[in-house]
């Protein structure tokens, strides 16, 4: 899980960036996320990075959290 | 000292005058789409109207029968450019108000077909802010996606009318992202329903050729170098449009209040200037913006230009800049010398990121609406396209993303 609450954008993607190489190809980071932006720009970084993005899982303390699955 | 036409004759043609002292506009300013500073046509015609067109244009007598001449003037020349009939122009004080009157007053006159308004999910917030008023009397509203260019499909908005739909509502083309939506298939759809359609025309009306099909068009004056508070709601004959509000005899029923003849004469002018080069500024425009299009993923890494390639606005062009903050690149840019728009989040006075990129499911930070005024030059894009780089890059680096 990458705890990005309280972070406003841009900060969740590039904290996505900063530590999506810490998970296993094939294995799933939840980002949890309160900045609305992060519903469009989680799965737009996973689009532009060639990573996939698995949908949404399950909130945290009723922050959203979007699920990336590292591809590379 | 300028004179307006308001003989028997009628002849727009006189409202031509020769322009003094008019300045420029600044070198530099990218952001047309949100306005343009008044076409020197309509300064000219709006000092002129001040002076001669003031008296209330609803009363008998000399002065009163000029103003009311001077207004039908301008409805001519509005309603030949927006294809209607002079009698279905109405003026209102913003598009947004047009937009407001028009969703509304046509739901309100259609309540007994039903309660449900078709939007797509990329039109103005006028629209979407009209559509929850009608959602919160009452009604319902159907919101039709887009794609990745933000361009609606007209077969799924044409699945989205019904038995029970009071009015449908599509742009011409969309203000953040420039791609123009199928306005012609979608109205041959509503057609079949007899379902009314409300076409946003904001971005293209004095750009363009207005698309044909619609039953309401609404469009605002400063987009295209008229003065600010001036807005146009046309509605075909036969639509049935109740006033939302409290009635009043004015604005042929459908805008209250005493209107702004100055207003709306230097609007007519500055929509007759614009119309007549239209063609050949889209023509120049587009070479520019295509230009920018094609460069800026060449020259900035890790970029996203967004909205449709080819169906499109010619003046205008967005595109978002990865791990950058949308605020602190309009600031970089402005100390720059470049006047942009961004749809990203953080400048925002909502702090919500704009619901067209999230509705085409594109990058929201980092955005940068770029939309070329009339008076940009080749020199101000390449200035721009020599700008840019280096500052996202040191934005950045000094984020310390650069190497993300």
């Amino acid at each position: 899980m990458l705890d990005c609450r309280g972070m406003r954008c841009p900060l969740p993607v590039i904290e996505l960036a900063r530590h999506i190489a810490e998970v296993d190809i094939g294995s799933t980071v939840a980002v949890v996320a309160d900045d609305p932006a992060a519903a469009a720009d989680v799965p737009a970084w996973c689009r532009l990075r060639d990573h996939e993005y698995a949908g949404a899982g399950i909130p945290v303390d009723g922050a959203p959290s979007y699920l990336v699955r590292r591809s590379h | 000292m300028a004179t307006l036409a308001a003989g028997p004759d009628r002849d727009p043609e006189r409202w031509t005058i020769s322009v003094r002292g008019v300045p420029d506009i600044p070198e530099g300013y990218l952001d047309a789409a949100s306005t343009e500073p008044l076409h020197p046509a309509a300064r000219e015609v709006l000092l002129a109207a001040l002076d001669d067109g003031w008296a209330d244009p609803a009363r008998l007598y000399g002065a009163a029968r000029r103003a009311r001449l001077l207004l039908d003037n301008a409805r001519e020349v509005v309603a030949a450019v927006l294809g209607a009939r002079p009698d279905e122009v109405s003026f209102t004080a913003s598009g947004t108000q047009a937009v407001h009157l028009g969703v509304l007053g046509t739901a309100l006159a259609r309540r007994r077909v039903g309660p449900r308004v078709v939007v797509s999910a990329v039109e103005h917030s006028s629209v979407l802010h009209a559509a929850t008023t009608h959602a919160a009397s009452g009604g319902d509203v159907t919101q039709v996606p887009v794609d990745r260019y933000g361009r609606v499909d007209a077969d799924r908005f044409a699945a989205a009318l019904g038995d029970t739909t009071a009015l449908a509502c599509l742009q011409a083309a969309n203000h953040e992202v420039g791609t123009l939506q199928p306005v012609a298939a979608v109205a041959d759809a509503c057609a079949g329903h007899g379902v009314p359609l409300l076409v946003d025309a904001a971005q293209v009306v004095g750009r363009l050729p207005v698309p044909a099909g619609w039953t309401l068009l609404a469009a605002s004056a400063h987009k295209f170098g008229g003065p600010a508070g001036v807005g146009f709601l046309a509605v075909r004959h036969g639509t049935r449009w109740r006033s939302p509000l409290p009635q009043d005899e004015r604005g042929s029923g459908r805008v209250a209040g005493f209107e702004d003849v100055p207003g709306v004469l230097a609007a007519a002018a500055a929509l007759r200037a614009r119309t007549e080069g239209a063609a050949s500024l889209a023509a120049s425009q587009a070479t520019l913006v295509d230009r920018i299009r094609a460069q800026v993923p060449d020259l900035v890494p890790d970029v996203e230009v967004v909205g449709h390639p080819e169906e499109r606005l010619p003046h205008l062009v967005t595109f978002s800049c990865l791990y950058v903050d949308g605020e602190a690149l309009l600031l970089e840019l402005d100390k720059e010398g470049f006047a942009v728009s961004s749809g990203s989040s953080c400048t925002a006075s909502t702090l919500r990121p704009s619901h067209v990129l999230e509705a085409m499911g594109v990058l929201t930070h980092g955005n940068v609406r770029v939309s070329l005024a009339r008076t940009t030059t080749a020199a101000e894009v390449d200035r721009f396209l020599t700008v840019l780089p280096g500052v996202v890059q040191r934005l950045r680096s000094t984020a310390g993303v650069d190497r993300l």
